[in-house]
């Protein structure tokens, strides 16, 4: 079996859970007190910010990797989580607008964590686009790499000079030093979304990633 | 050496030099227009408007940094020279600040006379915040132009992949020029400034260190 036909394994078992995830949100957990319903959009979007946040970090550190050791696979692996990655970061910005619209009142605020996520999905179709303008395949590895590198450096800038500015987003309820302040059901359905996601994640980059090869062996890479 | 070449060529063409000047001065014209003058003081849009234009004139600048050098395979014959790939970076940085320095030192007077804005008590902190935010630019910026010369759709590609990487610089200075335009004490901008020194710290390692790569043949 090849990588690509894994991956597709991969993402049908990690879709099948994610209708898992959907029968949670909907059926067991509370309706929260102050938002309402809206909330439940809660359990996708936090997730597929993850992804999207991980498939960067791991554009990253592939791209160190390709630049330290000149491993083809390297690069081709962070092509394939940038391409991916800009998909979890679409569904976290058109969940992210529905959302807000019942809850702030607007679809979109310049907030730190909002402006971030938006930048991290203009970083990422730089990334496809510059990849795209370039023929020759070590120029266009090496080319990405940097700007993987320098995308990677350039978020916590970004959120930090937004931060300056103001913020209005939700503070973050799992990941925080005092405990994790949901109820169970919440935090586990929660934690099986960001499992999903991650699996989802894999899937999608098994898949690109093994179709690149493919293509590549075959010598129109 | 190299900075010191590009630098007398910018000036002997004059052309680039002139056409960027004159861009300054028509984006400058264009804000005037583009704005409600009986609704919004031009005090309130002021800094936006010295910064939305110094980026679009940086953003200029830099694209033609290396496009010089492509010509008559130019880039090849730097490389071959014996010259570190990281002199070569700073060369064309320094040849570049000085570039879009210049056509900012034409920029602010027209500024201030389109606009009606009084800088002369703050002149020099005013200097002060240009100069680190434009080192900002220019740091990031001639890394990403070595690269783009060799994509396709360079004069777009370039503002694609720089416009997010001008943000922090750019929020920084907009912030500390309008606390300077306001009167407002410096100390209030202690926290940009820290902001705008530490991107133009990190952002200059990195592309100091990441320049061979995109050089080498």
């Amino acid at each position: 079996m090849t990588l690509a036909q894994r991956g597709r394994w991969v993402t049908a078992t990690a879709l099948v859970l994610l209708a898992g995830v959907y029968v949670r949100a909907l059926a067991f957990t509370p309706i929260e007190r102050f938002q309402g319903p809206a909330q439940k959009i809660f359990y996708v979007h936090v997730p597929a910010a993850w992804s999207a946040m991980l498939a960067m970090g791991l554009v990253g550190l592939a791209s160190i990797l390709y630049l330290l050791m000149k491993d083809a696979r390297f690069d081709r692996f962070a092509a394939a989580s940038a391409e991916v990655g800009t998909a979890f970061a679409m569904v976290m910005l058109t969940t992210g607008p529905i959302w807000a619209r019942p809850i702030w009142g607007v679809w979109w605020t310049w907030d730190a964590r909002l402006t971030l996520t938006l930048f991290l999905f203009f970083l990422f179709m730089g990334y496809l686009l510059l990849r795209g303008a370039v023929t020759d395949t070590s120029l266009r590895a090496r080319y990405s790499a940097v700007l993987g590198i320098c995308g990677l450096v350039l978020l916590p800038f970004i959120h930090l000079s937004v931060y300056l500015f103001r913020t209005l987003h939700p503070q973050p309820v799992v990941l925080k030093p005092s405990a994790p302040s949901l109820p169970g059901s919440m935090l586990a359905t929660l934690l099986f979304s960001f499992g999903v996601f991650t699996l989802l994640y894999v899937g999608f980059v098994m898949q690109v990633y093994g179709l690149a090869a493919a293509s590549e062996s075959r010598g129109d890479g | 050496m190299i900075a010191r070449k590009d630098v007398v060529l910018e000036f002997r063409s004059r052309t680039a030099f002139l056409s960027a000047a004159v861009f300054t001065a028509l984006v400058l014209t264009v804000f005037n227009f583009g704005r409600d003058p009986t609704a919004v003081a031009t005090v309130d849009l002021a800094p936006s408007i010295l910064w939305v234009t110094f980026t679009f004139a940086a953003m200029l600048a830099l694209n033609r940094a290396f496009q010089l050098e492509l010509e008559n395979q130019a880039l090849d014959a730097l490389l071959v020279a014996p010259i570190s790939r990281t002199s070569l970076y700073w060369a064309k940085l320094i040849a570049n600040a000085i570039f879009v320095g210049v056509v900012q030192c034409i920029g602010v007077p027209l500024f201030v006379l389109f606009f009606n804005v009084d800088i002369g008590s703050i002149l020099v902190p005013l200097i002060g915040v240009i100069a680190l935010a434009t080192l900002g630019f220019v740091a990031v910026g001639t890394l990403f132009s070595a690269m783009v010369i060799r994509t396709r759709f360079a004069e777009l590609m370039l503002p694609v992949l720089l416009l997010p990487f001008l943000i922090p610089p750019l929020i920084g200075a907009v912030q500390v020029t309008a606390a300077l335009l306001g009167a407002r004490p410096l100390s209030e901008s202690v926290g940009w400034l820290r902001l705008l020194a530490a991107y133009d710290i990190v952002f200059l390692t990195l592309a100091t260190l990441l320049f061979p790569v995109t050089v080498t043949e």
